[in-house]
């Protein structure tokens, strides 16, 4: 049985029609990264699945419920956003929200939740720095962090939104495997919204491609193809393979040339 | 001459009203620092005092001005729960206004200059037992409303997209703190005066922060700061007779100082001791 089910989903603000008919499934420990130029949709998609934003027509369920009801735990990380140098919070009191954040009262010293947080911490490698200020950590450590803070609460379902921006090359690397060990051993799976297939490339399972009105989904050998572009960008768009990285070139807005020209170590 | 006062009973509820406010202004300085709403507490406190000036006008207690003022100004500024540059712009406007409503009421008041004068920069020593009654009823409010709220106030308070994410209410919170924001100003109103609600709701805090990266521990340390400023500051002035509020000010500044030459001196050992800088992700 999938663990996610979307549904002839759509969504417009007013005139406009970011998707429509949009429908597919999600199996356990599957990888389905989420492609497209900016201002198609793929933020709103996140939302959706997190229960912050109503479609305009079709459904979402995870796990036999609808996200806004909160049945079940959703991991999200969200798009770098770099904390305030002085702000008081350590990295595993970061961690503990995505526990028991959202309760009210103060948090009890409690030995499983701590347990369970040092395990988290554990399994993104950021023991060492658990009781550093948060805010004099370095983007990267922040990320991981925020991965585990995500991990944490045994989410049924992984949401990364755009996770990998402003990492440099190893760490966009560190936090790839950690999403894809974590998928392949617990069976969580994992939606990534990013603008670059190529750090996700070597494990992504399905790609669902976003483009202006029309959105296509399947394997990145399916998808990514100059035929399937061309479709639906409704002009002549090439798909290159340049020794493993994929190079998208004439898309109408050109936004998402994949750095090319930039080392990328497998 | 001290040993005298100390025997005294006004100077008994002096300390005891000064106590209650500076462990509800530092309290909640903590989250007021978290969530940069310095300015915020600046506006609610000056419209404190228009609500205070119009009491005035009126012939009613002026506390209930004030308590009329901030918590109103509170609400709207919770309402609209706003971030950024467009709160501070919003705050500036609103303020201003606010001050000019103020101005006018002062005038038309025919009473003493006094007590406009304690409305700006306090007057402890003229606490009475029924104030020092309702100072604890409404600080106590706040501080049960504070520990209800600790965790999610906290969590949207430093990580606002996740805490949404995970079904915190935003805009409600935003609305309670702002309301126990304008409880706690109405109460520090009538220890250090309008002007001077920020020494006792954001430096302490602001040291605090300085000090630690806990947050259990940066609440402890920021009370004790408010409360060591406030108590220290009501005997130095018995001793001197100078104004109560300039020691309260004095000696909470100095602990923001402290606190900064510390994370100072801290930072620069770290560096120090740890060059080349430590590697903590490793490189394939």
């Amino acid at each position: 049985m999938s663990v996610v089910t979307v549904d002839d989903l759509a969504l417009r603000f007013g005139e406009r029609t970011l998707f429509e008919g949009l429908g597919f499934e999600l199996e356990r420990g599957e990888l389905l990264s989420v492609l497209g130029p900016n201002g198609t949709g793929k933020t709103s998609l996140i939302r959706i699945l997190l229960g912050l934003l109503q479609p305009s027509a079709g459904r979402v369920v995870v796990e036999g419920c609808p996200p806004r009801e909160r049945c079940h735990r959703i991991g999200y990380v969200p798009q770098q956003r770099i904390f305030d140098r002085d702000v008081v919070l350590r990295g595993r009191d970061l961690v503990r929200f995505g526990l028991d954040g959202h309760r009210w009262g103060f948090a009890r010293l409690d030995g499983e939740a701590t347990a369970q947080v040092d395990a988290a911490l554990a399994e993104v490698g950021a023991a060492a720095y658990a009781d550093a200020p948060v805010g004099r950590l370095s983007g990267g450590e922040q990320q991981r962090l925020r991965l585990a803070q995500a991990l944490v609460a045994d989410p049924v379902l992984i949401l990364a939104d755009e996770p990998l921006l402003s990492l440099d090359l190893a760490q966009q690397r560190a936090v790839v495997d950690l999403l894809d060990a974590r998928r392949r051993r617990a069976g969580t799976p994992v939606v990534f919204v990013t603008h670059d297939i190529n750090p996700v490339l070597h494990t992504v399972d399905r790609v669902l491609y976003l483009a202006p009105g029309s959105w296509a989904i399947g394997t990145p050998d399916e998808v990514l193809t100059s035929d399937t572009l061309s479709r639906l960008y409704d002009t002549d768009v090439d798909v290159l393979r340049v020794r493993g990285r994929v190079v998208v070139v004439g898309t109408p807005d050109d936004q998402h040339v994949h750095h090319v020209g930039e080392e990328h170590v497998h | 001459m001290v040993g005298q006062l100390l025997a005294q009973h006004f100077v008994h509820t002096a300390l005891w009203a000064g106590a209650v406010v500076a462990i509800v202004s530092g309290a909640i300085g903590v989250f007021v620092v978290s969530r940069g709403m310095s300015f915020a507490v600046h506006a609610i406190s000056e419209l404190g005092f228009t609500g205070a000036a119009g009491a005035l006008v009126v012939g009613i207690d002026p506390v209930l001005g004030i308590l009329g003022g901030s918590l109103l100004v509170g609400l709207v500024l919770g309402l609209l729960s706003l971030r950024g540059r467009e709160r501070d712009s919003a705050i500036g406007a609103v303020l201003a206004f606010g001050l000019g409503v103020g101005v006018l009421f002062l005038s038309l008041y025919q009473g003493y200059a006094t007590e406009a004068t304690n409305l700006l920069f306090g007057s402890i020593v003229g606490v009475s037992d029924g104030q020092l009654r309702d100072l604890v009823v409404v600080g106590g409010i706040v501080l049960v409303g504070l520990a209800v709220l600790y965790r999610p106030l906290f969590f949207s308070s430093v990580d606002p997209e996740i805490a949404a994410a995970r079904g915190v209410p935003l805009r409600a919170l935003s609305v309670a703190i702002f309301l126990l924001l304008g409880l706690t100003t109405a109460e520090a109103i009538q220890v250090v005066g309008v002007l001077l609600v920020l020494t006792l709701v954001i430096t302490p805090a602001a040291a605090a922060q300085r000090l630690t990266a806990r947050p259990g521990l940066a609440l402890v340390l920021s009370v004790a700061i408010a409360l060591g400023s406030t108590e220290g500051g009501i005997l130095l002035s018995l001793e001197k007779s100078w104004p109560t509020s300039f020691f309260i000010t004095t000696l909470s500044f100095a602990a923001y100082v402290a606190a900064r030459i510390y994370d100072w001196s801290r930072g620069r050992q770290k560096r120090l001791s740890s060059s080349p800088p430590r590697r903590l992700w490793a490189v394939r």
